[in-house]
């Protein structure tokens, strides 16, 4: 534990190291603005690691585990030294990169070659969240419940969460691992209705956008489609991959599938900062590609007590 | 597409290899029965050669050729929901993370393209320590002979002003550099005549 924290109650649990990933200072800029909003807002402040590289992600496992661990540890030490114990990505790619580079630390037939490659000290004593999981598990949705200022009465929201956030459950430690429910209780508690979504752990295509568009096309497609029959009019996402599969590449859906999908797909840090009453503009609502207006309209709640 | 041949599959089995990918994926892979949730859960068995299921069951059998040459090996995405759904708790996206590696390892790799992008992936972080999309994905449409590859998103991207013309390079860049040549150093000390682990295109 770090020793600066003993003092002050719950600092341990505001104050995260913050590891941002590539894809946060590019297409997923958004994400990046509305996770820093958002946890201004709650009271949670995120030091930015200083200097931080990319985590290697499929590519580097494709390499070699041990390469990509080493890569991810240098964050995680970066952030040990200074002073974390808790680092938080909203990148679910990032985050399986950190925690298996700490798997590996904790593996003793691997750890002296991961420290080999390295070549810096680092001793494992950190833990590493997603975004998701820290608004969750340490913020709460009843304590955004009560901070809620423009509830999203009205507006019918499904949770996508994508391969990795619960899974493998026994390395994810975190909700369930076929019908995870996080994203749910926090729209819920911001006033959206959020239907049954059965397609809430159906892979988008992951990566293969650019090698294998084909696949993003059928898979992603398939989700949008079930969005739509379940009757939601936007998709909240918490990756990055997922996020401009379905959204930046939705025209491409669309010329595959013959359809005309013209549905939002929006970060779960946006909608969450809508409803504490943040600036759209802010939280880069407008940068998404398909137009998320439409979650700015007041509508009649249908229950009263949802808020 | 090279099939196992009931007959001679004595003859081609390779018990190291199943040993290898035991210890590399510390998993037991002999523990699979083929009940076949892995498969019936998979997404990408649609583009796979083989079921992941038969690629469990061609580890078992020792079919190193088939395994590591194999088309799904580099079509699995690591989503994660054949591990999730496997009866016996073997992490099968794991053995395949492992037979990727391997096969990388004997340049086996039968989707050239898909290793051209990641290598062009880790060029980039160990030129700059982060990647840069907007260098990565010419380069690499290029060489796959794809060069429209993705151009109608271009000038979404651009109107968004999401596209970046300069690389975001880090303070630490030697750092990473180093990393991998630690990395490449270890490669070759492990298997010293044969040239490994430097990510090549050669094809």
């Amino acid at each position: 534990m770090n020793p600066h924290i003993h003092n002050e109650e719950m600092f341990m649990n505001r104050r995260v190291a913050y590891y941002q990933g590539c894809s946060l200072e590019g297409l997923a800029h958004e994400f990046d603005t509305s996770t820093r909003e958002v946890c201004a807002a709650l009271g949670i402040e995120l030091v930015e690691i200083p200097d931080w590289n990319c985590c290697g992600s499929t590519p580097a496992h494709s390499l070699d585990p041990v390469l990509s661990a080493a890569l991810s540890a240098r964050n995680l030490a970066i952030a040990v030294r200074e002073g974390a114990d808790v680092v938080m990505t909203p990148c679910p790619g990032c985050l399986k990169s950190l925690k298996e580079s700490l798997e590996v630390y904790h593996n003793p037939h691997q750890r002296q070659k991961l420290l080999d490659i390295l070549g810096m000290p680092f001793d494992g004593e950190v833990k590493a969240v997603s975004v998701l999981q820290l608004l969750y598990e340490q913020v709460g949705p009843e304590a955004i419940r009560e901070r809620v200022v423009r509830p999203l009465s009205g507006h019918s929201l499904v949770p996508y969460y994508g391969c990795l956030l619960s899974r493998p459950a026994h390395f994810a430690r975190f909700d369930d691992p076929e019908n995870p429910v996080s994203m749910d209780r926090l729209m819920e508690a911001v006033g959206a209705s959020v239907p049954d979504f059965p397609y809430k752990t159906e892979c988008c295509g992951a990566t293969y956008g650019v090698t294998r568009n084909e696949i993003v096309g059928k898979l992603s497609g398939r989700i949008l489609d079930m969005a739509l029959g379940v009757g939601a009019e936007a998709v909240a996402v918490a990756c990055p991959l997922c996020q401009q599969n379905l959204d930046l590449r939705q025209g491409q859906l669309n010329r595959q599938w013959k359809r005309n999908f013209d549905i939002p797909v929006v970060y779960i840090t946006q909608i969450i900062g809508l409803a504490l009453g943040i600036d759209p503009k802010k939280l880069g609502l407008h940068k998404l590609f398909v137009d998320a207006g439409v979650l700015l309209e007041k509508r009649e709640s249908e229950n009263s007590r949802a808020v | 597409m090279e099939r196992a041949h009931t007959l001679t599959i004595q003859k081609t089995c390779d018990k190291d290899f199943i040993r290898r990918v035991e210890e590399a994926s510390e998993q037991e892979v002999s523990k699979c029965y083929q009940c076949g949730n892995c498969s019936a859960s998979c997404n990408y068995t649609y583009v796979y050669d083989y079921p992941v299921n038969q690629i469990m069951r061609l580890i078992q059998l020792g079919q190193k050729d088939i395994v590591l040459r194999s088309r799904s090996v580099w079509l699995c995405a690591a989503c994660q929901a054949c591990t999730t759904r496997c009866p016996c708790n073997i992490d099968v996206a794991c053995v395949m993370e492992a037979l990727r590696v391997m096969s990388r390892e004997e340049n086996t790799v039968s989707l050239k393209d898909v290793q051209m992008f990641y290598d062009e992936f880790l060029k980039s972080v160990k030129t700059f320590g982060r990647v840069f999309e907007t260098g990565l994905l010419p380069v690499y449409n290029l060489k796959a002979m794809k060069p429209f590859g993705d151009m109608d998103l271009a000038p979404k991207v651009l109107q968004k002003g999401k596209l970046h013309f300069l690389p975001s390079r880090i303070k630490g860049r030697k750092h990473i550099a180093e990393i991998f040549e630690r990395f490449e150093e270890q490669g070759k000390k492990k298997q010293e005549p044969r040239e490994v682990n430097e990510p090549s295109h050669s094809q």
